[in-house]
């Protein structure tokens, strides 16, 4: 039986890890990762590409060779394929975003060890053809990206005042300049990005009933 | 074909291995040149931070390139000696003898005159430390100072690279009056020192603060004849 490269199934796999299989929010995986690098946008955004582009060729590597892994060896094949990649993109920020690479430091070697990307090789690449994986490594790095995404948007907005760098909140508001606000420094500690996935996933499910418990 | 047999999965494991740890190399070396390009920037905007000149990673490179007029490395003497400045791998040439080091120098050109400055390289607790110092012209007061570590305690040695640890030393004096070499004093609190020799340390990075003590020592030592060859 063939199908379309984008037939509903297809989709799905893109579309669900990004709303209601999301694999942060829904699956709670990669959390760590998620406290660490979302101080900021930049990083955020970095990161996010990279566990994308990591998840996806990992999914269809896998996918490739997936029947002729031995059984006995496959999660150290994932691993070693991981491992590759990860460096691959590691190498390749320090050549073109330096200073995104220094400020993400060793999180981007620690990609390996996100949970995303051995669930979804062990779940999924290695029981699917090669584009089915490739569209679920995309759909789960993008529904991870977003969830980092949304949470580097508050905490930079609250915490630092900027977005992306850019000053949002005027200088002239601050109480060091005569006016009334101040930043929230508890937004820029890893707590608040605990609290604030929280949120995302209260939000979620009570707007979603499917995701919640009887 | 039996995926799961001994011989299968043995063939299996190596080839894979040799395959990925040849595109890793080619990879690292395709990319080296971007990689190192990028690392002699940071080391320009290090150079400029220790005279107080902040600069960004795109206009490093013109800054310094107005600025730094001069740039030449010395012996234990005091002699100027071929080669390049920037070049320099601070770490093995620490792993020479004393007389045998080649010790960078680079001549900046501010509003307040020509200041020299000097990479330092030592040990802090948990890895290297290294910096810039820049010297007033008299060869003995200290313009400024930028140091950076490998991986220090955050919060606590790791404090050596901000502004507040960096900003005292300016001012600061390397020779007492007499012309004998004291360097400065990286002091704990109620630690006696003259105060144009001591900088206050930081509070839970003491092994931080005294390698940097012995860094800065080491190295004006290694540096000496050269101050008092510019001092005549």
């Amino acid at each position: 039986m063939s199908e379309g490269l984008f037939s509903k199934k297809n989709i799905g796999l893109l579309a669900d890890p990004i709303g209601s299989n999301n694999p942060i929010t829904v699956q709670v995986l990669g959390i760590c990762s998620a406290l660490a690098v979302t101080a900021q946008l930049k990083p955020a955004f970095v990161m996010a590409l990279s566990v994308t582009v990591v998840v996806a060729f990992g999914n269809v590597i896998i996918s490739l060779l997936r029947n002729t892994i031995p059984n006995r060896i496959r999660i150290i094949v994932q691993l070693v394929v991981i491992a590759a990649l990860v460096i691959i993109v590691d190498q390749f920020l320090k050549a073109f975003v330096y200073d995104v690479s220094k400020q993400l430091s060793v999180f981007v070697g620690l990609i390996i060890t996100n949970c995303i990307l051995m669930g979804r090789l062990e779940a999924f690449a290695l029981g699917n053809k090669p584009w089915p994986s490739f569209l679920d490594g995309i759909g789960n790095g993008a529904g991870y990206g977003l969830i980092l995404i949304i949470i580097a948007f508050f905490r930079e907005l609250l915490g630092s005042g900027t977005l992306w760098g850019y000053r949002i909140i005027p200088e002239s508001w601050y109480i060091a300049n005569g006016g009334f606000y101040s930043n929230n420094g508890m937004m820029i500690l890893p707590p608040m990005a605990l609290i604030t996935v929280g949120v995302i996933i209260w939000v979620q499910r009570s707007r979603n009933p499917k995701l919640q418990e009887k | 074909m039996d995926t799961n047999g001994n011989k299968y999965t043995f063939i299996y494991a190596s080839a894979m291995v040799i395959l990925v740890a040849a595109i890793l190399a080619i990879t690292a070396l395709k990319l080296k040149p971007a990689q190192q390009k990028n690392i002699d920037i940071e080391k320009k905007q290090n150079i400029l931070a220790s005279v107080g000149i902040a600069s960004t990673f795109t206009d490093a490179e013109t800054i310094y390139a107005e600025r730094i007029v001069q740039s030449y490395i010395v012996n234990f003497s005091g002699e100027q000696i071929e080669g390049q400045a920037f070049d320099i791998d601070l770490k093995s040439e620490r792993a020479k003898p004393e007389a045998d080091r080649r010790l960078p120098v680079y001549e900046c050109k501010t509003e307040e005159g020509t200041k020299y400055i000097l990479p330092v390289y030592g040990a802090g607790l948990w890895g290297p430390i290294w910096g810039y110092v820049s010297v007033n012209d008299d060869m003995n007061t200290l313009y400024g100072a930028n140091f950076a570590h490998a991986g220090e305690t955050p919060g606590l040695g790791a404090e050596i690279n901000t502004k507040a640890f960096q900003e005292p030393f300016k001012g600061k004096k390397i020779f007492d009056e007499n012309g004998t070499l004291v360097s400065i004093t990286i002091a704990k609190a109620g630690e006696n020192a003259p105060a144009e020799h001591k900088v206050d340390g930081i509070s839970g990075g003491t092994i931080t603060s005294k390698g940097l003590q012995a860094m800065l020592l080491n190295d004006f030592t290694s540096y000496k004849a050269f101050f008092n060859k510019k001092k005549q």
